[in-house]
């Protein structure tokens, strides 16, 4: 104790520094109760094991300008083995033209994930049917266009990919979000949603029909 | 004075204990000033975004992760950005600069927390931040202190919940929980006595 506080770095104590670690022999019993109501007065209040000084994820910094501890990476670094060389599955080109198909395969579980995702990212401003009209819309942000219009049901897979990535007017890039395999997921599950709002009875299996008919409104 | 003796240290273990238990070291349901006054009501109940939305990481890495100021700025290019307290929110978009968050959840340095594990496994946000949509300020609803942990370590099967409802702010578990809870355990591959170890934390 004595040479924390001559070294002028005077810390709080804990109960088991002065209750279990410090040697008892020399101190007269009604020393005591007085030792123990100090302990108590100090208790739970030494920080040193809980703050080390070591980095954690979003721990700030004085060592570096930016104040930040985790560091950018330089620019145009490629860790080893991650090389994207595939244009049609990370930038939604194929020869430089918005591709027209999506680079995985459209399966069920592709579209449940792009459901999610979708309903996490985008349902806030485009709604989860997709018409535009998210509770950030109706907060005040520009009305996106509909997914149903005639322009945009026309646009090629790759478009919707390259907007997410690369953001379209007032829409930010969501490229830090929803990584590229995300991205097709979303791109999939906003085709499935089109195609809810353009179909007619004729497009469901007779069985499923009958349940959607038992349906109430 | 052999009485008094012990009787003093009774009273000191019991002090100890009442204030290591207390809100002074605990800190739940303590707001705290932070830089910007940011409610988690607001956006989580009255706007209705996920949790994802912002805490991107939080499915596959150790830290859920603080979204950076370029996220607000995906809805706070418009809105809002004129209020007086939205100006660090500008500042620190237009300096680059991080916004210096205070930390609510500050977990000591020896203890190894992954939230990714925990939602993988079926531990969702509310059970450990409690009601996190009815808070205007962020604050702490759970003591985080080790006997807190080792109480769901112990019987995950009470806290457990299905997956596709971790994110759900408004889960509460059904009647039938202890039996659901078991099978969550069991499906989820929960080796409870292995969640005991020093090192699973501690390492």
């Amino acid at each position: 104790m004595e040479d924390q506080i001559k070294s002028g770095r005077a810390r709080w104590l804990s109960a088991p520094t002065v209750l279990g670690c410090r040697p008892a022999a020399g101190w007269g019993q009604p020393a005591l109760p007085v030792l123990l109501a100090l302990a108590m007065l100090v208790t739970g209040c030494r920080q040193d094991m809980n703050d080390q000084p070591k980095m954690k994820p979003l721990r700030g910094t004085d060592f570096f300008a930016d104040g930040r501890s985790a560091r950018p990476l330089v620019p145009d670094t490629v860790a080893r083995g991650h090389l994207r060389t595939n244009e049609h599955f990370y930038l939604g080109r194929i020869e430089g033209k918005l591709a027209t198909n999506l680079p995985v395969a459209v399966t069920a579980p592709l579209l449940a994930r792009g459901r999610e995702r979708y309903d996490i990212f985008c349902a806030p401003c485009h709604d989860r049917t997709g018409g535009g009209n998210g509770m950030i819309v109706q907060r005040g942000f520009k009305q996106p266009n509909s997914f149903h219009n005639d322009r945009l049901r026309g646009e090629p897979a790759g478009y919707y990919y390259d907007v997410i990535a690369n953001g379209f007017g007032m829409m930010s890039s969501y490229a830090a979000q929803v990584p590229p395999e995300d991205r097709w997921a979303i791109v999939a599950y906003i085709r499935a949603l089109q195609l809810s709002q353009h179909a007619t009875t004729n497009d469901v299996p007779a069985t499923e029909l009958e349940k959607l008919l038992q349906v109430k409104p | 004075m052999t009485f008094g003796a012990v009787a003093a240290v009774l009273a000191a273990g019991w002090l100890v204990y009442t204030l290591n238990q207390s809100v002074f070291v605990t800190e739940v349901a303590v707001a705290k000033d932070q830089p910007v006054p940011f409610s988690h009501k607001h956006h989580v109940l009255d706007v209705g975004l996920d949790c994802r939305y912002c805490h991107t990481a939080v499915e596959q890495s150790g830290s859920a992760g603080i979204p950076p100021t370029k996220t607000c700025n995906n809805c706070h290019s418009v809105l809002f950005t004129d209020q007086a307290m939205f100006a660090p929110v500008n500042q620190s978009l237009k300096t680059d600069r991080s916004l210096d968050w205070i930390r609510v959840h500050d977990l000591p340095d020896y203890v190894y927390f992954n939230h990714s594990i925990h939602v993988q496994k079926g531990i969702g946000c509310t059970t450990c931040h409690g009601d996190v949509q009815n808070m205007p300020l962020t604050w702490k609803a759970q003591p985080l202190q080790m006997g807190w942990c080792l109480e769901c370590h112990r019987q995950p099967e009470k806290f457990i919940r299905p997956r596709d409802e971790v994110f759900n702010p408004d889960w509460k578990p059904g009647p039938n929980h202890a039996a659901e809870g078991r099978r969550l355990v069991a499906e989820y591959g929960i080796n409870v006595k292995q969640l005991e170890n020093c090192s699973v934390c501690h390492r």
